[in-house]
């Protein structure tokens, strides 16, 4: 088994042969991932060491030591965080060997086709159809919709009805799909901030060759979960040192502007500080719980905390700006490659933050899903599980 | 320059856990809390032999030179965490905490400190401070003046004093230890909210004690030693809350109105969820402050922090974990027999001892520099 002093000794083997100032970055992150330096807890041959997923800090450490490129995690997010664990979990070794080296080089961006207009909590009951041909190729046809990055996409993560007549859970299967196929159409999708982060997509008879379907026909529902399970961990998961995050330009803004300062805008500074403090270390604690291989259930509670904290410290720092906060840095619509909390406004923090209560699962469902899976609470009765997709109410 | 302790339990931790919660199970059944309660003793003097006798827990902040087990704050806060979810009725978090820390925050180690030092970690005697269970680490303390030798004042609120063998207390000319039934001493106990932490008022009437430290030294000393009370108060508020959330989602699943299991309402099934979320942030929080406590890391205005994040955090939280079991335990949970109301009452005492969230809140305001207007 690799230890992290082995992982430091192949790093720093890479970092000799390949020294970053004098090698492009295409080519040190392509002899990154062929030393299985990449995501080391992934198999051998695939960017990985099949070495424990704690291990991975102590090359990130080495690596930026020596001012290596990365490749860039925040643009290719939903790839590495949700279309990998899912590949990797599902595929088989000719789709793993196909997709996952593109991937985490950035090469190939992925986007998620899964919501749909009559579809996103209740995610089962999708109605995109897939259909398989005689010659063994899937067409499919449907509307996806709030697809983050789509427009920036090589491939995607989809799921579609294969089985009207099952009840919903049970007739959907899991594809990989070209977005490049005329029958792809992304259409920007305007949201609040002015901006278009997420598109509709159209689906018009969108050919998928059955070797790019991920998992067996009609339980794409099981494999969907791993997609799920793993974005709310991508989108929980991201903490810093102490006051990082959304707290960083508010307590920035309390301490430069003293004029601005008032006793009521001040309680409500402190206690958001010590929340903000207070779920720092419970990522913390997780990510440690994590290292030593028992993972706890505050992992499914960490977006909410974040979700709730993002959108009341942006709308303090709107507050506390007084004049400044009525105004906006720029409604443009744009099309932008990744969400920058840090780099716009507090209009634009207090506005984008709202989705994380939506994206992801929305707090309700996640409320649920906690009431359910970590404290054993009963379902609620459900008139959807037993029936056949087709006769659903909708 | 945050520094971040180790916030999983050791092996250690998880043992000690494992025996006090069993010790307490059948030792402090709620019907015996209660029974405490009503008879007006002033702590289950037979839980508290052993605890401190045959497993030495009142002497974990003490080095094993000094008589004591040589442990630390985070194993003290596992056995304040234990207590706490059974509301167990000893003077632990005054006579086993606060009294050592303060003790042994005293620059000088005299031959009466460390009389005094070796008998509070075998337990033998009860001593606290004599200091309104309110009082903030930092905060300025009652007044208590020196006429010829003797001790002149009145203490208000003092938690456990009732039950105490000495009291420690901090005069103009110093920190001294006066017994309890000294000349001199009238320890008047009050009828309390919190049936589970009996208070009593203090008056000193000329009282004379054993000096322990000279008056510059007794302040910072009990600076600290309410700092270390405040700090493993968290986890007092993590055992409670716990116990609360716990009881309350039993409950809920077992009972049945409208031909369902109450705990299937979506209603109340968010509000544990929301509980169970904020009740679990104590945990970090209270293991950050408890570890700073114990090992000084990044200096001291960490473990100021790390305390005063946990307070201004715990507090509101573990009340609100008493309110909802109370509410969502129906009439049931407003009888006297139902041992919720004993959690409010601690949880409710809590949350405005050692300074409350209010004087918590200043101090992270202090040390984050995030200055008041
Ligand atoms: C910024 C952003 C980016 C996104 N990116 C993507 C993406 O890349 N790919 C993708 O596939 N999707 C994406 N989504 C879609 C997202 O997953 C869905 O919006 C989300 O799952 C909610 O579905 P919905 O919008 O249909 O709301 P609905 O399901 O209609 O919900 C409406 C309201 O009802 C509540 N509700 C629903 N069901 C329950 C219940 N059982 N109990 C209690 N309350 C309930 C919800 O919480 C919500 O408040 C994105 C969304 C946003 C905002």
């Amino acid at each position: 088994m690799t230890d992290a002093d082995d992982l430091r000794a192949r790093t720093r083997a890479l970092l000799a042969d390949r020294p970053p100032a004098t090698t492009s970055r295409a080519d040190f992150l392509a002899a990154r991932f062929d030393a299985g330096l990449a995501w080391v807890h992934y198999p051998e041959g695939l960017g990985g060491l099949g070495a424990a997923r704690s291990l991975q800090s102590a090359v990130d450490a080495e690596l930026a030591a020596a001012g290596a490129p990365d490749n860039d995690p925040r643009r290719i997010g939903i790839g590495l965080g949700m279309a990998a664990p899912t590949i990797l979990a599902y595929g088989t070794e000719e789709q793993k060997r196909r997709f996952l080296r593109p991937l985490w080089l950035g090469e190939e961006v992925w986007c998620q086709l899964f919501s749909e207009p009559g579809a996103g909590s209740d995610l089962a009951a999708l109605s995109t159809r897939a259909v398989l041909g005689d010659d063994g190729v899937w067409t499919v046809t449907g509307q996806k919709v709030w697809t983050s990055s789509a427009h920036l996409a090589r491939w995607a993560i989809l799921i579609a009805r294969t089985d009207p007549a099952q009840p919903k859970h049970r007739g959907i299967t899991y594809f990989l799909c070209d977005m490049t196929d005329p029958g792809v159409e992304v259409r920007p999708l305007r949201q609040i901030t002015g901006e278009a982060e997420f598109n509709e997509v159209f689906l018009t008879d969108v050919r998928i060759p059955d070797a790019h379907r991920l998992g067996e026909v009609g339980e794409g529902w099981q494999v969907a979960r791993t997609t799920l399970m793993n974005e709310r961990v991508s989108i929980g998961g991201s903490t810093g040192g102490r006051e990082s995050g959304m707290i960083a330009p508010l307590a920035r803004t309390w301490r430069e502007r003293p004029e601005l300062r008032t006793h009521a805008l001040h309680q409500r500074l402190v206690t958001l500080w010590v929340d903000a403090e207070v779920a720092r270390l419970t990522g913390e604690r997780l990510r440690q719980q994590l290292a030593v291989g028992q993972p706890g259930p505050e992992g499914s509670g960490l977006k909410l905390s974040f979700a709730r904290l993002n959108q009341q410290i942006s709308g303090l720092e709107v507050e506390l700006l007084g004049d400044e906060g009525l105004l906006y840095d720029d409604w443009t619509m744009r099309r932008p490659e990744l969400v920058d909390f840090t780099g716009r406004g507090p209009g634009y923090r207090y506005l984008r933050s709202k989705g994380n209560s939506i994206e992801g699962g929305t707090s309700e469902v996640l409320l649920n899903i906690v009431a359910e899976r970590v404290l054993g609470l009963p379902t609620e009765p459900r008139t959807d599980k037993d029936v056949a997709w087709k006769d659903l109410a909708r | 320059m945050s520094a971040t302790p180790s916030l999983l339990a050791t092996e250690t931790e998880d043992d000690l856990r494992a025996a006090v919660r069993s010790l307490l199970t059948t030792h402090s059944a709620a019907d015996r809390v209660l029974a405490r309660a009503e008879s007006g003793a002033p702590y289950d003097r037979e839980l508290w032999k052993t605890l401190t006798g045959s497993m030495g827990l009142a002497g974990l902040l003490v080095p094993e030179a000094d008589g004591g087990q040589g442990a630390g704050h985070r194993e003290a806060a596992v056995v304040v965490e234990e207590l706490g979810r059974a509301v167990a009725s000893v003077p632990y978090l005054t006579g086993a905490v606060v009294t050592p820390a303060t003790l042994l925050a005293l620059p000088e180690r005299t031959a009466e400190v460390s009389a005094l030092l070796a008998e509070v970690a075998a337990g033998s005697t009860v001593a606290v401070l004599a200091v309104p269970l309110t009082t903030a680490p930092g905060d300025p303390l009652p007044e208590v003046t020196t006429d010829g030798g003797g001790l002149h004042g009145t203490v208000r609120s003092v938690a456990d004093a009732a039950g105490a063998d000495v009291l420690l207390v901090a005069a103009d000319s110093g920190l001294y230890a006066v017994p309890a039934g000294a000349p001199g001493v009238t320890v008047t106990p009050l009828t309390a909210l919190d049936l589970t932490r009996p208070l009593a008022a203090v008056q000193l009437d000329g009282a004379r004690g054993t000096l322990l430290a000279p008056a510059a030294d007794a302040a910072p000393a009990v600076r600290a030693g309410l700092l270390s009370g405040a700090g493993l108060l968290a986890s007092e508020q993590l055992g409670l809350a716990e116990w609360c959330l716990t009881e309350t989602v039993r409950h809920l699943k077992d009972r049945h109105q409208f031909n369902r299991p109450l705990g299937s309402f979506q209603a109340l099934k968010h509000r544990l969820a929301q509980l169970w979320l904020d009740v679990a942030g104590i945990r970090p929080a209270a293991t950050a402050a408890a570890d700073l406590l114990a090992t000084g890391e990044g200096g001291p205005a960490e473990a100021q922090l790390a305390v005063a994040v946990a307070q201004v955090y715990a507090s509101p939280v573990a009340v609100r974990a008493a309110e909802e079991a109370l509410q969502l335990h129906g009439g049931i949970g407003m009888t006297w027999e139902h041992p919720v109301h004993l959690y409010l009452k601690r949880a409710k005492g809590d949350s405005v001892a050692f300074g409350g969230a209010g004087r918590h809140g200043q101090e992270v305001a202090r040390l984050a520099e995030l200055p008041a207007p």
